[in-house]
């Protein structure tokens, strides 16, 4: 039962992000992304990993997904960005990039199909294992994560300001 | 209680990586791009959750944590530096950026 569960929920995850690659409209696609992203939630509570099943939903599904549309509404995107994605986005430019990768992804299913298999079966690994190793040894990451959280929050806010432009008044009218 | 092969959920964090390796080179709208970014983020992540999981260790769950913080603080600077180019440039051509006149 778990193993068709796995099966189901990787199909839909691996057809919405196609969906991603494929759309023209950032919403559509932005919409196929929280599909993609609840489906691996799911596949991570399968695997025994529920708290990161969690985490998984509200940091990428809820928070990053809505602010990339926070922004998106910021922009004041027209119609004419649809038709002009259509247009970046011909036919011809899929092929070279998508044979490579494609290459690359034989070359990685290969290497982990031919591994010599194991059977050993998943374990819960539950929250408090988790929350004991994240400051246990690992406390030294979680205060550079703090530190990177910090500065990003610094650097978002420095760069996403609106700097006024200040030009004298004779430049100006040069300028106009 | 589960049967689900190890190998089945690192083909699906390849497949989900490839996928946003593909997106990122075919894309020339920014925010396509940083889209993009997330997806093969978060294929890392599956990967180590698969490994953690396998091996019914803590260090796989922990490890996404710190790429789930990564990829918040990544995604705010993208997205204030996306800002900035739409209102310097009035694109989100990527290949419009390509000079560096201030």
């Amino acid at each position: 039962m778990m193993e068709v569960t796995f099966y189901i929920v990787a199909t839909i995850a691996v057809v919405a992000t196609v969906m991603v690659v494929t759309r023209h409209n950032l919403i559509h696609a932005l919409l196929y992304l929280v599909v993609s992203f609840l489906a691996i939630a799911v596949v991570f509570y399968l695997l025994g990993a529920p708290f990161m099943a969690a985490l998984e939903v509200i940091i990428y599904a809820g928070a990053i997904v809505v602010l990339i549309i926070f922004v998106i509404m910021m922009l004041n995107l027209k119609e004419e960005a649809v038709e002009q994605e259509r247009q970046w986005l011909g036919r011809g430019i899929l092929y070279g990039p998508a044979i490579l990768s494609l290459i690359l992804l034989g070359e990685l299913l290969y290497i982990i199909i031919t591994a010599e298999p194991n059977n050993s079966s998943y374990q819960t690994v539950d929250a408090k294992a988790v929350g004991l190793s994240l400051y246990g040894p690992y406390v030294i990451g979680v205060e550079l994560c703090g530190i990177l959280l910090m500065s990003g929050i610094v650097g978002a806010y420095h760069l996403g300001r609106q700097k006024k432009k200040i030009v004298h008044r004779f430049l100006e009218a040069i300028e106009e | 209680m589960n049967k689900v092969p190890i190998e089945a959920g690192l083909i699906l964090a390849g497949i989900l990586f490839m996928l946003g390796l593909i997106s990122v080179l075919i894309r020339r709208n920014i925010i396509f791009m940083l889209i993009s970014v997330e997806i093969m983020l978060n294929a890392a992540g599956l990967a180590f959750i698969v490994a953690g999981a396998r091996w019914a260790q803590a260090d796989g769950q922990v490890m996404f944590i710190f790429i789930l913080t990564m990829a918040a603080a990544e995604v705010s600077v993208g997205l204030a530096l996306i800002l900035q180019i739409y209102h310097q440039l009035k694109t989100l051509d990527s290949d419009a950026a390509n000079e560096m006149n201030g």
